[in-house]
């Protein structure tokens, strides 16, 4: 820790004036993008005071995404845990269930948000980087919805590893490229879109897919997906009539984490889990995408948080069995909230979010999404340890369908 | 301040006070010359720490005037896919912020006046460390940076250790870059001012001569820094018409193209790579020279 942190009176007052969480976010942006990083920042805090914004961004999240999404009791993969479990041993599992959201997943909650933002502010085309291809699918449908000319960039070797989301895509009308430099993969297809954004600042708008680049996307993104959390709140209430006691989400760049935990950090009885992705193990040199657990600070794509580099300073490849996971950064908030302690930061193996896949599958009849079945995976661990009264919260972020063909393969399955 | 008023010392806050900068010197000397600077640019280690310290060592008799050596870094975000190559050929070589450091070193035991700018991304820095990197490089002989992804708001982390040990930071002006933005970095800038002519990034297109010959008036209005001109210009032609309505031109992916061209298909030079660099440096520093 090279920043002394003090704990804050509230961990839901950030960013600061500069786009700060403590010593992470800020705009590190070169020069030609500043004015404009500048220019959504205004329009967005225009845009969160008007009511009219909020109501259509709520319309459309109620009669077009299918919100709320249920909160549902996992009462056989409850009961499965509480079997493994010593006498009063086993919590209580629920899932939130944004995987039904129409595209699968979370992101859409805050594309259909930023896609109302770049229509108040006059542009004319949106781009959008992807990795799983989600977001990407995400930003397509809304493009489509709100007839905006839509250009993803996705690495090279996502497009080769997501192919029913790449033909998804094409379906909505966007047009997909597939990016060949650095690594050709997701922190590549952000550098592809920044430098395209650079080149069409006019009339373009860059839609970021989680709660990183630079401020003000991290507070934005989360702000949108804090609809999660919000709806927990209210349906654990009804539920349980009580607060849950533990909330437990993936970490790829960190949105549907932040969308779940932000809601809750005031209150200091509900424990927080961020599962990173731990691919082959966080002891390999380049075998995981655990930036908070296996990384250190730095500065990538416009923000200072925790990445995965080099010695030199150099930003390595992540790996994990989920394309959604593999980036070598993480949102600045949580690398905050890592360093204050509030939210604990885990991991998960490419071969317990493997079987944790397919334990929800046949339990739940839900099939996750691999960034899910790594939260899962810890689930898995922890529940069995908590006492039976303990409710737990784990976010079913996405669904599984991109990812049968990968699971398949594993599995040793022929198409 | 300096001493003497009539010192080549350009007007900024931000001059770096103690050691006589080789910038201000050199852009003294060819204003009395009555001509703009070629500023020609190598990554550093690309392909191989002998050929970049060749062409590096071969320079100042092609003609440049000031130097500027990129420093390779795995993400570089405002750079086209000539500079992102050579960043690649540079890292696969051993690239690294100390080895660029030493290529300064070594060159300076040769040439003590032709000011050396390093470019890079502020992550290697950070990871350096940020004191000791500017300590080191201004004990290697380094005389400028330019940090791509560090704008004004965010140069606290480097600024003070930078003018502390007597390095210059010099700032990218855009196309973008407004009236009420404009005061805020020229003010963080010294040295001199890098104007980026186009919205882009590195290599791909060239900004029209009229556009540039209204933009720098904008900017000269504002500062008594020189102001140099970059992105996309790459012909003699083209350097010579941003060296008269500015204070110089900066060449780069045209010299790394060449370079590139050289090289076998397993990315080693040929015999004469450096040479041919140095032959394109040549013609633009004549074109330079016969702008005014
Ligand atoms: C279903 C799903 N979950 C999680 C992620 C990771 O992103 P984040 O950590 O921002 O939620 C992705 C990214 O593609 C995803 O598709």
């Amino acid at each position: 820790m090279n920043t002394p942190l003090t704990r804050p009176n509230t961990y839901r007052s950030g960013p600061d004036a500069a786009g700060k969480f403590g010593g992470f976010g800020g705009r590190y942006v070169a020069e030609t993008l500043m004015p404009l990083i500048l220019e959504v920042e205004k329009a967005y805090a225009a845009a969160k005071k008007d009511p009219a914004f909020d109501a259509e961004w709520r319309r459309l999240l109620t009669h077009y995404v299918g919100r709320p999404s249920p909160l549902w009791f996992a009462e056989r993969v409850t009961g499965h845990l509480r079997a493994q479990a010593a006498p009063g041993l086993g919590a209580k599992v629920y899932f939130k269930r944004d995987e039904l959201n129409h595209t699968g997943a979370h992101k859409i909650n805050a594309v259909l948000g930023q896609i109302l933002l770049a229509k108040r502010m006059g542009k004319k085309r949106i781009i959008a980087e992807t990795g799983a291809g989600q977001h990407g699918v995400a930003t397509a449908t809304a493009c489509a919805l709100f007839d905006l000319p839509c250009t993803v960039f996705m690495g090279a070797v996502d497009v080769a590893r997501q192919q029913p989301n790449v033909f998804r895509m094409k379906l909505l009308g966007a047009e997909v490229v597939a990016v060949e430099s650095g690594a050709a993969t997701l922190k590549d297809a952000m550098n592809e879109a920044l430098r395209h954004w650079v080149a069409h600042v006019e009339d373009t708008y860059y839609c970021i897919g989680t709660v990183a680049g630079p401020h003000p996307y991290p507070a934005m993104v989360r702000d949108f997906q804090s609809v999660i959390g919000e709806e927990v709140r209210a349906q654990m209430m009804e539920a349980e009539g009580r607060l849950p006691d533990v909330l437990v989400a993936a970490i790829g760049g960190g949105s549907n984490a932040m969308g779940l935990f932000h809601p809750f950090l005031d209150d200091a009885g509900v424990r927080m889990f961020g599962v990173e992705a731990g691919g082959h193990g966080i002891e390999t040199v380049t075998g995981h995408a655990a930036s908070l657990t296996g990384g250190r600070p730095g500065v990538l794509h416009g923000n200072r948080t925790y990445l995965l580099q080099d010695e030199n300073g150099q930003i390595l490849e992540g790996h994990s069995i989920s394309a959604g996971l593999d980036y070598p950064g993480v949102g600045p908030e949580h690398a905050w909230l890592h360093e204050l302690g509030r939210v604990e930061y885990v991991n998960a193996t490419d071969e317990e979010a493997l079987s944790a896949f397919q334990l929800c599958a046949r339990l739940e009849g839900i099939i996750p999404a691999l960034e899910p079945a790594h939260a899962l995976a810890h689930v898995l661990k922890l529940a069995p340890t908590l006492p039976a009264e303990t409710l737990i919260v784990m976010n079913m972020c996405g669904r599984g369908d991109k990812d049968i063909f990968t699971v398949a393969k594993l599995l040793g399955e022929k198409f | 301040m300096p001493a003497d008023p009539a010192a080549p010392q350009a007007r900024s806050a931000n001059r770096p006070a103690g050691r006589p900068s080789r910038i201000a010197a050199r852009f003294a000397a060819l204003r009395a010359e009555g001509r703009g600077a070629l500023i020609p640019f190598l990554e550093a280690y690309d392909p191989d720490l002998a050929t970049s310290m060749e062409i590096l060592r071969g320079m100042p008799a092609a003609g440049a005037d000031l130097i500027e050596i990129g420093v390779p870094f795995t993400d570089p975000m405002a750079d086209g896919p000539i500079i992102q190559a050579a960043g690649q050929r540079g890292l696969k070589a051993g690239a690294t912020l100390a080895g660029a450091l030493a290529m300064v070193r070594a060159f300076r035991e040769g040439d003590d006046a032709t000011p050396v700018i390093l470019m890079g991304y502020l992550n290697p820095i950070l990871s350096y460390g940020a004191e000791r990197f500017a300590a080191d490089a201004a004990a290697a002989g380094v005389d400028g940076i330019i940090v791509v992804d560090m704008p004004p708001e965010e140069a606290e982390v480097l600024a003070p250790h930078a003018k502390e040990a007597g390095l210059d930071i010099i700032r990218l002006v855009a196309p973008t870059t407004d009236a009420a933005r404009l005061p805020l970095v020229l003010n963080a800038s010294s040295g001199f001012v890098y104007y980026v002519a186009i919205t882009g990034i590195t290599g791909t297109k060239s900004a029209a001569p009229e556009e540039l010959a209204a933009a720098i008036p904008r900017i000269r209005a504002h500062t008594d820094l020189p102001i140099c001109i970059g992105f996309g210009v790459r012909t003699p032609e083209q350097a010579a018409h941003a060296a008269r309505v500015s204070d110089g031109a900066v060449v780069a992916s045209a010299l790394i193209d060449t370079l590139a061209k050289s090289l076998d298909a397993e990315g080693r030079p040929a015999p004469d790579s450096a040479r041919r660099v140095l032959d394109q440096v040549r013609a633009l520093a004549q074109a330079v020279r016969a702008a005014r």
